[in-house]
């Protein structure tokens, strides 16, 4: 589905197409990027990106964005997700980035955001901890004021790649009298001060994700505070919306859909009744997605025309995250008695039943379950939309 | 229709409970299955040693004559406790194939070593193209005076890397996907010619893919009639269904009591989770799935205790319906686990991914619901049939 486009914007997303074709890294053409890439391939695009200056679309021009509108935002989503990019860091770029310009200071905009846009530092989010998932504003990580530094104690979980971060942004308690989301504070933390450890965390799909960080007595100079003491809950939330924006994964969908039509064609033979039960159900997603990217295309035209989305950023993680759950699901089950292996569990897991366009397929099965998890549960989402759009 | 389990079986159910609370914890399955082998032949001696390899074959072929609720029982607890040992291709696979449809001397061969503890088998059944189609076979067989000569590949060969025995369907007539002309054989596993490609699946369990290239099969190894090995092997796959849907609602069991457990316990926005009506409701529906899951599996188990017409219809719905409750279940826990759930640590995702295994083993829900509407129908239009 397109949306209708003017000759400008029309000549835009040529433009965007064709960039993507000719500069996309063809190493970074792998069976499944999220997983394969070292730090360094994974960084490939992000720098000629910034060489282009396109690396940031959602940023200001004055902070080095490309100034684009938010249709022209939109299509560089629309394309580099239907081509199947890799996009650069959303930790850094998409999330601390815009709360860096909106509530930092000036020395702080000029020391972090010219090494996020050209991939030097690389960060990770210091938002979840042990007792604090759903209720991210329980958060116990404790930094305490002394002199020029906060001294922070806690632990966060589930840290996104922290493996391969230059900085953690935390949301960290620094008044603990106060309500639960009164007393938090978003400061800035170098992962090589002293007392900071990363301890990986093995997800079900054998991947090496996610990580445990614990913060020991690490000091922290009072200068890494964002905004104001005890004002980091604005903060957070300011930058959750931006984590939901593009959860639609509308490109993401459809790839992967295609893929599963694929093996499907390869796997299953026409005259077999599983041939015509897997049609109804692909075209049973396919009725999801687009029905999906309508909804998005017509919110994206409403915000041109200057109407808030208002929480459309929840109907869109929903919606986003269960039709892609539903793709590999049944991707794993066109595989048949195939999908049964791991490619790297264990390590020496070496031979690989089946053709192998079905070798990532129990992968991505597991791996997506965290989906409907992250970023705010669909559980929490769902209570967004009771509460803000239906008022109950 | 509930099965009230006799004393016998009372006895079978907790001293197998106390066996697995004792010997095969969480913790102590994952250390057996990090081994280089992936199981324990010592604990595979003290299944013996229970008297669980016996427990459901007659006691004409050396068994304790439990039948079909025995291994019900069985599979039960082993879904429970996450179980990688062969029992169900070993005994329920192998061992009763042979005692259904073995010879006299095949009996006298093969069984013993196998209720001894001796002896591992696998099933060969799956080829790379057929997916879940037992009479699609591609592999030949072809007589060379008292031999056969097997030729061809098989397809996820669970237990394959530890077995001595396979059973393996090979075609002495006909094409592809003719009903007719399936034999079965019993295949040395170290026969010369015979290749394992073997790998791990995500239930920590060893499969393999077989290459036979021209493996030469004593004739004597032939298990029932030349031809006619559709029948076994339909007779066969009955029994795994069942038993996995045994094993499944097991799994089911565990995961629900974790769930509950959990949410019971875990407290966000100062209340515990358990407390927001949208979760209880969610626990609801998968307590719900479990509960029909278990009815269903009953009445396939008696059904198959008293060989019962329909049995196949009824089996294929159990395999399609627990597939599908389970494996809600399965991804329900996790949800509800949060961020937990997707940990390796926890034996959530690693109930989650059994069941995601047995799922695509002899049939996905699919396959077994289409196959239930074929049997439907035909028990329709031919009474007598079904």
């Amino acid at each position: 589905m397109e949306l209708p486009l003017s000759p400008e914007d029309a000549a835009f997303r040529d433009e965007v197409r064709a960039f993507i074709a000719e500069n996309y890294p063809k190493e970074m053409r792998v069976a499944n990027p999220e997983r394969d890439l070292t730090k360094e391939q994974s960084l490939l695009w992000h720098r000629i990106l910034h060489k282009k200056g396109w690396v940031a679309p959602l940023w200001p021009k004055q902070y080095g964005g490309p100034g684009w509108s938010i249709t022209q935002r939109f299509i560089w989503e629309q394309e580099t997700s239907r081509a199947g990019v890799l996009p650069p860091l959303a930790f850094s770029v998409t999330m601390v980035g815009p709360v860096i310009y909106t509530f930092g200071t000036e020395a702080q905009k000029q020391k972090y955001l010219p090494r996020i846009l050209s991939g030097e530092d690389w960060w990770c989010q210091g938002y979840s901890e042990p007792g604090s998932g759903s209720d991210l504003a329980s958060v116990r990580t404790r930094a305490v004021r002394d002199g020029d530094h906060y001294i922070v104690n806690g632990h966060k979980t589930w840290t996104t790649l922290a493996q391969h971060a230059d900085w953690i942004f935390c949301l960290v308690r620094t008044d603990p009298a106060a309500k639960p989301q009164s007393g938090i504070s978003f400061i800035l933390i170098d992962m090589k001060t002293p007392g900071v450890t990363v301890r990986p965390i093995i997800t079900i799909d054998g991947a090496h994700e996610v990580n445990d960080v614990f913060l020991e007595n690490v000091r922290v100079p009072v200068e890494n505070l964002i905004g104001e003491e005890n004002k980091g809950w604005s903060y957070a939330k300011f930058l959750l919306g931006n984590e939901r924006t593009s959860m639609a994964g509308i490109g993401r969908s459809t790839r992967y859909l295609a893929r599963l039509r694929e093996i499907v064609d390869a796997e299953i033979d026409v005259d077999d009744p599983a041939y015509a039960e897997f049609q109804k159900q692909i075209a049973r997603v396919e009725l999801d997605v687009l029905a999906l990217e309508a909804t998005e295309l017509r919110i994206v035209a409403q915000m041109a025309r200057g109407i808030d989305p208002g929480p459309a950023a929840s109907l869109f993680k929903i919606r986003g995250t269960e039709i892609f759950q539903q793709v590999t699901d049944l991707t794993l089950r066109a595989t048949a008695h195939h999908g049964l292996p791991l490619r790297d569990v264990p390590s020496d897991n070496a031979y690989l039943p089946g053709p192998a366009h079905s070798h990532v397929a129990p992968e991505k099965y597991l791996n997506s379950r965290k989906l409907t998890i992250y970023g705010g549960s669909n559980e929490i989402q769902r209570n967004i939309i009771a509460k803000a759009v239906l008022g109950l | 229709m509930d099965i009230a389990l006799s004393e016998e079986q009372e006895l079978l159910k907790s001293s197998l409970q106390r066996f697995l609370r004792d010997n095969y914890d969480f913790a102590t399955r994952q250390k057996i299955v990090a081994r280089e082998a992936g199981w324990s032949r010592e604990l595979w001696r003290e299944l013996m040693g229970l008297g669980l390899l016996a427990a459901p074959l007659t006691e004409d072929a050396g068994g304790l004559g439990g039948g079909p609720v025995a291994s019900m029982i069985i599979m039960q607890e082993f879904g429970c406790n996450l179980v990688v040992e062969p029992f169900l291709e070993t005994v329920i696979g192998a061992a009763q194939t042979l005692e259904a449809s073995g010879s006299a001397e095949q009996k006298a061969r093969f069984l013993p070593p196998i209720l001894d503890g001796q002896s591992i088998w696998a099933l060969a059944f799956a080829e790379p193209r057929g997916r879940f189609d037992l009479e699609h076979v591609t592999t030949r067989a072809e007589r060379q005076g008292d031999s056969y000569v097997l030729t061809g590949r098989k397809s996820a060969v669970s237990a394959a890397p530890w077995a001595d025995h396979l059973i393996v369907s090979a075609r002495t007539s006909g094409s592809a996907r003719d009903g007719q002309g399936i034999s079965l054989f019993a295949v040395d596993r170290t026969s010369p010619r015979l290749s394992l490609q073997g790998y791990r699946t995500i239930d920590s369990r060893a499969a393999a893919d077989v290459t036979l290239d021209g493996v030469s099969v004593p004739a004597s190894n032939m298990i029932g009639p030349e031809g006619a090995g559709l029948a076994i092997l339909e007779a066969c796959r009955n029994r795994l269904i069942i038993a996995q849907g045994a094993e499944a609602v097991g799994a089911m069991l565990a995961l629900n009591a974790a769930t509950l457990e959990y949410t019971k316990a875990r407290k966000q926005f100062g209340v515990p989770l358990g407390s927001f009506q949208v979760l209880q409701h969610r626990m609801v529906d998968m307590f719900i799935a479990q509960e029909e899951a278990l009815s269903l599996m009953q009445h396939a188990t008696l059904a198959l205790a008293s060989d019962e017409a329909g049995l196949s219809r009824l089996a294929s719905g159990a395999k399609s319906r627990i597939g599908e409750a389970s494996r809600f279940v399965a991804e329900q826990a996790i949800q509800l686990h949060g961020g937990m759930g997707m940990s390796d640590e926890l034996n959530v995702g690693h109930y989650a991914k059994r069941i995601t295994v047995i799922n695509s083993q002899n049939g996905d829900p699919g396959f077994h619901l289409l196959r239930f509407a074929g049997l439907t129908r035909s028990a329709r239009t031919m009474p007598s049939a079904a």
